[in-house]
């Protein structure tokens, strides 16, 4: 058969029912074995919509995300969703077309060495050089996009190749010698963490996406609950421990909570599990928990003592280690009493610092007040996307998630206009869900154009903008840090957002009154279709609090 | 899990970091690699990305020809050097990495020296090589090329001695290494 039917029957035996991407001369060969292959083509306006689209996809389902593009400015157009898989560890699988073999290095039409270009950004990739590779080299991705640290993986195919006859055979094995991620922790690691734990006056169990990855949330709140262990999570862990819950402490980092932040500040141990120490969370590194011995929990040993020496490392998958710590810990049948004088301190926090923000006088929507109106308009279960800005911090920090996979951002890149085509892959995965896109006006524009794709293939997600008129979290910087000198960050009044989304076929709204948005917001999610709400809130409300950049958590403002 | 969990206290304060330390010396680190295009690549931009110095890099094939060795040599005072393993290991292609001791190791470079000699130059030129049992490979009237072999310490050392003499080129090929002893590397 044609090297590009194995492709399809490769994705079908990986399970694959849906595919995102756009075609091209590069990739013609694949679009024509796509035509009746028995896979779903979710056919995007821009590659890096696919790409974004692939990993909500991913992110709401844990299943691998695909996406197909072109060779040339179509491969270039998945650069930033290869890069935000990346940071966020996505498992991803991107196939992209290339020029013949005879043109390649000739700089012939359409031609990029997107290899070259991702080389520093993906898990893996590779060039396909003999159509025979092809069916290997498609489940080799999938199996380390899926495994181990999860990560996108590039496949580079060139077109005459992917034309090219091939004996197709199924592969029930990939062959990769150097490449045997630990899963099972060593055990004598987590005893000395075990014992660590139960010798701790201020522990703080630290957690990220890595647990929502390894579906460790049931784990996590098992060992969070063996006793009174205090728990926060970074904006990628949300989810992975239930909110709100005794124990829990609210998000931590550059806009975490005080309670989070002081009891890291103040912690004795630290337990981190499925995080990495990034800067948002460390702010000064040599301030940062200045008290606190660690323990470091991740699948991928690079990360242990990359940022924060750790003091007990255990690499493995947190779904098999967590259960055998608590285990361990409940052994030990420490005394909780211990932890009274620690809890007192973070109540203490707690009741003092709670998340406020001061409420309009007049019936002014003030943003915080717009994602509490969504919780309530959703039940606070639906699956919920975000852009990146304020919007999303404040969707982090007042939306209460209590189960993993319903909050989808991208954290590590940061990636404006990732929202809208994320929630259309998670809607996709998860057809039965809710699925609402928090967008902000100025990130919403940048991928607007997957409003058509969600109109013409059917995918009826609903997007909740809140058009605070600027690119907030820039004009908010500028307020602080550099004496309001606004500096390009005024939005104008472009686009009329309700017109806009007519355009597109779907439906717009506009909501202005504080009193009825939860009404009104539950008009709009009832719809059947797409629809786009136009939430007008305060234009220059800062997010607080927050932990200035390069400073300590001790120097919390707001 | 085996034996109970003992209940014995255990001092935070007794706890050690672990890894993420410099050493502070040079680090011979020897790679298996699957032979795939893009290998190279993928090693020199990891640490053109991650910030790591390499000092020196020798790639080959191994007696297997699916399979090719890197060595390469990285500062470990300037990065600690299990973050670089650890981040070379992440590598798919990277099978094996060895950070060779230097006791236990064996390590050769080759370096070609283009010096300029009049006459009576030449003359000391060709004492010193000896001394360094080293190779005149090529002579002209105005210069001799030498061929040295060793650590880099003994390489160096035989640059210090031509230097004044008129240093027109040095190729170093960077060091290969191997274990001592019947173990494979
Ligand atoms: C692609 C991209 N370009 C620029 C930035 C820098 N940036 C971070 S937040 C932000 C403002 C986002 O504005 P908006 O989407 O309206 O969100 P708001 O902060 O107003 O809620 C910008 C420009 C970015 N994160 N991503
Ligand atoms: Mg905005």
């Amino acid at each position: 058969m044609r090297a590009v039917d194995a492709i399809i029957e490769c994705l079908k035996a990986e399970g694959v029912e849906h595919v995102f991407g756009i075609p091209g001369g590069a990739n013609l060969p694949t679009y024509d074995a796509l035509y009746d292959g028995g896979v779903r083509h979710i056919q995007c306006r821009h590659e890096q919509g696919a790409g974004h689209a692939a990993e909500g996809y991913a992110k709401a389902s844990g299943r691998v995300g695909v996406a197909l593009a072109t060779s040339g400015p179509g491969a270039t157009n998945l650069v930033t969703p290869i890069a935000d898989a990346m940071m966020d560890s996505v498992p991803t699988v991107f196939i992209t077309g290339q020029v013949r073999t005879d043109l390649i290095g000739t700089d012939g039409f359409q031609e990029a060495d997107v290899s070259g270009i991702t080389l520093p950004i993906v898990k893996h990739s590779m060039m396909i050089q003999d159509p025979r590779e092809i069916p290997e080299a498609i489940h080799t991705a999938f199996h380390i996009a899926s495994t181990g640290r999860p990560g996108p993986v590039l496949v580079d195919v060139p077109q005459d190749l992917s034309r090219a006859d091939i004996d197709y055979e199924p592969v029930d094995r990939v062959n990769l010698p150097g490449y045997q991620p630990t899963t099972e922790g060593n055990a004598k690691q987590i005893r000395l963490a075990a014992k660590a734990l139960a010798n701790a006056r201020r522990p703080v169990i630290y957690a990220g996406g890595g647990v929502i990855s390894a579906e460790a949330a049931k784990e996590l709140t098992e060992l969070g609950e063996s006793d009174r262990f205090p728990v926060t999570c970074t904006v990628m862990g949300l989810g992975a421990f239930p909110a709100p819950h005794d124990h829990w402490l609210g998000m931590l980092g550059m806009h975490g909570t005080r309670a989070a932040n002081y009891a890291m500040d103040e912690a004795d141990l630290i337990c981190c599990i499925g995080a990495r120490f990034d800067d948002r969370i460390t702010g000064k590194l040599s301030e940062f928990a200045p008290r606190a011995k660690f323990i470091h929990i991740d699948v991928d040993p690079a990360e242990i003592s990359k940022n924060v020496p750790a003091h007990i490392p255990i690499v493995g998958d947190a779904k098999k280690i967590l259960p055998k710590l608590t285990r361990e810990y409940r052994a030990l049948e420490s005394d909780s009493a211990r932890l009274d004088g620690w809890w007192e301190r973070i109540r203490n926090w707690r009741d003092k610092h709670p998340l406020r923000y001061e409420d309009s006088v007049d019936s002014e929507i003030k943003p915080q007040w717009m994602i509490q109106a969504l919780y309530q308009a959703t039940g606070g279960d639906a699956i919920v996307t975000s852009d990146v800005g304020q919007h999303q911090m404040w969707t982090a920090q007042h939306y209460d998630f209590a189960k993993p996979r319903r909050w989808i951002n991208s954290g590590g890149l940061g990636t404006m206009g990732f929202g809208l085509p994320s929630a259309m892959g998670a809607k996709v995965a998860m057809p039965d869900e809710q699925v609402v896109c928090v967008a902000g006006d100025g990130s919403l524009i940048m991928n607007v154009q997957e409003l058509a794709t969600c109109v013409t293939e059917e995918i009826p997600v609903k997007v909740m903008i809140m058009n605070n008129g600027y690119l907030g979290m820039v004009r908010q910087w500028q307020e602080l840090f550099w004496d309001r000198r606004y500096s390009s960050v005024d939005m104008g009044s472009s686009p009329d957002w309700v017109k806009l989304a007519e355009a597109f076929g779907a439906k717009g709204v506009q909501l202005t009154q504080k009193e009825s948005l939860v009404d009104d917001m539950k008009e709009a999610l009832a719809e059947d279709g797409p629809v786009v709400v136009d939430v007008r809130v305060t234009p220059e409300e800062n997010c607080y609090p927050m932990i200035p950049a390069g400073q300590a958590a001790r120097d919390m403002v707001g | 899990m085996g034996e109970p969990a003992t209940k014995e206290v255990l001092n935070l304060e007794d706890l050690q970091v672990a890894g993420g330390v410099s050493t502070g010396r040079k680090h011979v680190l020897s790679i298996l690699s699957e032979n795939k295009p893009g290998v190279l690549a993928r090693i020199a931009g990891l640490f053109a990305r991650r910030g790591f110095n390499i000092e020196s890099l020798a790639v080959g094939p191994t007696d297997d020809p699916s399979i090719s060795r890197f060595t390469l040599t990285v500062d470990g005072a300037a990065h600690p050097i299990d973050q670089v393993t650890k981040q070379l290991h992440k590598l798919i292609n990277v099978i094996k990495i060895r950070d060779l001791e230097p006791e236990a190791t064996v390590a050769r470079e080759l370096a070609l020296f283009k010096i300029s000699a009049d006459d009576n130059a030449r003359a000391q030129i060709m004492q010193f090589t000896d001394i360094f049992r080293g190779k005149v490979v090529d002579v002209s009237k105005r210069s001799v090329t030498v061929e040295v072999t060793g650590s880099d310490d003994k390489i160096e050392a035989f640059e210090q001695m031509v230097r004044p003499f008129g240093l027109i080129e040095m190729v170093r090929t960077g060091e290969i290494a191997v274990s001592r002893g019947r173990g494979t590397t």
